[in-house]
């Protein structure tokens, strides 16, 4: 980075060389996409997903949001909260993401002045409010990533703050995912049998007690699994119990979210890829209309009526657009949500129903974010056109 | 924005991070073998394919890997890599598929670059054996922490019918619904372990007792310095002008092309010694050895545009 910012003729390193990875983004000197950089501590390691922060890069900020466990979000001290900031708040709470750090940047540029610090954690903790954060899933921390204060070290220039420094947080922040503590779902991406047909040869294979294996091959989506569980199938809905939970290592007591497993069941059930297993005490709905929240985000634009695919967990069906509801507004100050739009456009976050040709089995967004989520894709050009939510889970008080 | 995702929870974790790691990678493998086709594993013996090799077992464990392999020879191997390969391959009863960069020279396809190196030379066969085996989904063992282009790289990519990656055009991953839809002559490369660092790899390679060609190991090697690298005569070449043949102990950070990739000095004979060396080391393995992403700021994203691994 030092050689290419020397190339360029500047006397202090060029820090946006560091995650501005294409050409297209040097030349224009904006971030444009996604960048992932990877990082440890003797504690954590972690996958940063830098985002940028331009409007027209809404669905960059969408994609990071979709996978993270936490945000930080950058602002100026001499500026506050800014309509960019509203944005990307309203964006992490649709997502769901479940903490937030509010990183008040360049506090040596306002004299680390603890009331205008003050003043922009209190703006910023109203918006949080409203977009339905919690108040203990918000951390606010004065940083200044140029000098270093309170990103891995204590700053002496603010003795006035009393919480941890950057690094700090994030390395001692609780991240244990929503996801573990919800009733087990498991989308069957693929059907183990290692007899069947041009598989035959394999060794492991000739052996005679593999003669009848058939594992359902996943990973599990959240709950936990194990031995004797009670499951349902769907959206077929047939229920059996669970044999065994196998891994190449061997079989498992029990597997939590995350993890990527093959479960053999006491019957033998027609089941393939595209089926969930389920909790058979607490299932998901089985449906075909969907009430749903909908980034949109491609050029071409949104019109009821709409036939496109959807893509949930291992399935994709065919699927019809109905009406388009509200559309979320992030002019204001405060994020609201306005009346319906003929049409969605790039960026565009709005309520619309959907029906689908199969039935699914969804729960919530805001209650389980896999079996929550889908895609819809366009026919003709493969195209990811939209990121979509179950339900409705960004209220707005 | 800044989006953080710490992978290992500091309390009762469920997964550590290399089980999140390859849980992630397995399922991945999975969606692959779900939606398409005829999917390929490129398999050069290098350490990064080697470990997909391993992680492909893993996930259609007790049945077979459900793909075959292919590797785009330089000719400008190290004889111990091919070695390597050949066993790994027998042992797994796997099908390989080679396409030698010296069929395409020999009959006019491609031309023997001034400076000999063959990496670049790599895309056209690349590009032909895909279309000539049909394959649809291409398994690569790029890591976003090696380069800034790669950096920048989805876990499922399309590429074209001529096999350009444009990064404009990327389709937005999210969560991990992969979107592998393609048009017929189109094909997606995947990246299993796109978020894994290099010590990651070498963690879980020694976690998992995978086997690697000795190169990766310190051996003593007559080795000559270019343009900061230490570089092995070969096939290739051997030095020019003042350029001068050393005997160091020295190692290999990466296995490509003989005339491009360099060795490292160390004394690393084990895998703890190799973990400790990757842990001090402040440049990727490619930053540091491989020439051909040194040619220029965006050198990787130019091979990458036209098809590249």
């Amino acid at each position: 980075m030092q050689r290419a910012s020397v190339d360029k003729g500047l006397a202090t390193p060029d820090l946006s060389l560091l995650v501005d990875g294409l050409r297209a983004e040097r030349e224009q000197g904006i971030t444009i996409d996604v960048a992932y950089r990877y990082f440890g501590t003797p504690t954590r390691e972690f996958v940063l997903a830098d985002t940028p922060g331009h409007v027209q890069y809404t669905r960059n900020t969408v994609t990071g949001a979709s996978t993270a466990e936490l945000a930080v979000l950058l602002v100026d001290a001499r500026n506050g909260v800014v309509e960019q900031t509203r944005r990307h708040a309203a964006v992490l709470a649709l997502l769901r993401v479940p903490r937030l750090v509010l990183a008040i940047n360049k506090i040596d540029l306002v004299d680390y002045d603890e009331a205008v610090l003050a003043a922009i954690a209190k703006d910023f903790a109203g918006l949080a409010r409203s977009l339905g954060f919690a108040d203990d899933a918000v951390v606010t921390i004065p940083v200044s990533a140029l000098v270093g204060d309170n990103v891995v070290e204590r700053s002496e220039h603010t003795p006035w703050y009393e919480g941890p420094t950057l690094l700090g947080h994030l390395e001692s922040v609780p991240v244990t995912g929503p996801e573990v503590a919800a009733p087990f779902r498991m989308p069957v991406q693929y059907v183990i049998r290692p007899r069947g047909g041009a598989d035959a040869r394999s060794a492991d294979a000739a052996r005679g007690d593999l003669h009848d294996y058939r594992g359902y091959a996943g990973q599990v989506a959240s709950g936990t699994v194990a031995p004797g569980d009670e499951v349902v199938v769907l959206p077929g809905g047939t229920r059996t119990t669970v044999a065994a939970v196998e891994t190449a290592d061997g079989p498992l007591d029990a597997a939590t979210a995350g993890r990527s497993v093959t479960v053999l069941l006491a019957d033998d059930i027609d089941i393939s890829r595209g089926d969930v297993l389920a909790s058979a005490a607490e299932p998901p709905r089985l449906t075909d209309e969907l009430d749903t929240t909908l980034c949109w985000l491609a050029e071409k634009p949104l019109r009821p009526g709409a036939r496109l695919l959807l893509k949930h967990g291992t399935r994709t069906t065919p699927v019809i657009v109905g009406a388009v509801g509200e559309r979320l507004s992030l002019d204001s100050d405060v994020p609201t949500w306005e009346p319906a739009p003929e049409q969605l456009g790039i960026n565009d976050i709005a309520h619309a129903s959907l029906r689908t040709a199969d039935p699914l089995p969804v729960d919530d967004y805001a209650d389980i974010r896999a079996t929550g989520s889908f895609l819809l894709i366009d026919p003709p050009t493969g195209n990811t056109l939209a990121a979509g939510l179950v339900g409705t889970p960004l209220a707005v008080h | 924005m800044t989006a953080t995702l710490p992978m290992t929870p500091a309390v009762a974790p469920a997964l550590d991070a290399l089980d999140a790691l390859e849980s992630e990678a397995i399922h991945i493998f999975r969606e692959v073998a779900g939606e398409f086709d005829r999917p390929v594993i490129l398999f050069s013996g290098g350490k990064d394919s080697t470990l997909l090799v391993h992680l492909a077992v893993k996930a259609f464990a007790p049945a077979p890997v459900p793909f075959a392999l292919l590797h785009v020879d330089t000719g400008h191997n190290y004889p111990e890599v091919i070695d390597f390969r050949d066993r790994l391959v027998e042992r797994l009863g796997l099908r390989l598929e080679v396409a030698h960069v010296q069929d395409w020279i020999d009959d006019g396809r491609l031309v023997e670059r001034p400076d000999g190196t063959r990496n670049p030379l790599q895309t056209v066969p690349l590009l032909d054996s895909i279309n000539e085996h049909r394959f649809d989904a291409v398994f690569g063992g790029g890591r976003r922490d090696e380069e800034r282009a790669r950096a920048k790289e989805r876990i499922m990519s399309l590429r074209d019918a001529f096999g350009r990656w444009d990064p404009r055009k990327q389709r937005p991953e999210l969560w991990n619904l992969y979107n592998g839809r393609h048009a017929p002559g189109e094909h997606v490369r995947v990246f299993p372990i796109s978020n894994w660092t290099e010590l990651d790899v070498w963690r879980y390679i020694q976690r998992e007792g995978i086997e690697l060609p000795e190169i990766y190991f310190a051996h003593q090697r007559e080795v000559f310095r270019r343009d900061g690298m230490w570089l092995a005569e070969g096939p290739w070449g051997g030095p020019r002008g003042a350029e001068a043949l050393v005997k160091k102990s020295v190692r290999y950070r990466t296995v490509g092309d003989g005339s491009c990739t360099g060795a490292v000095e160390s004394t690393a004979t084990t895998l703890d010694e190799i973990i400790a060396e990757v842990t001090a080391s402040r440049l990727t393995e490619r930053g540091a050895t491989r020439a051909d992403d040194r040619l220029s700021e965006a050198a990787m994203e130019d091979r990458k545009r036209e098809g590249y691994f």
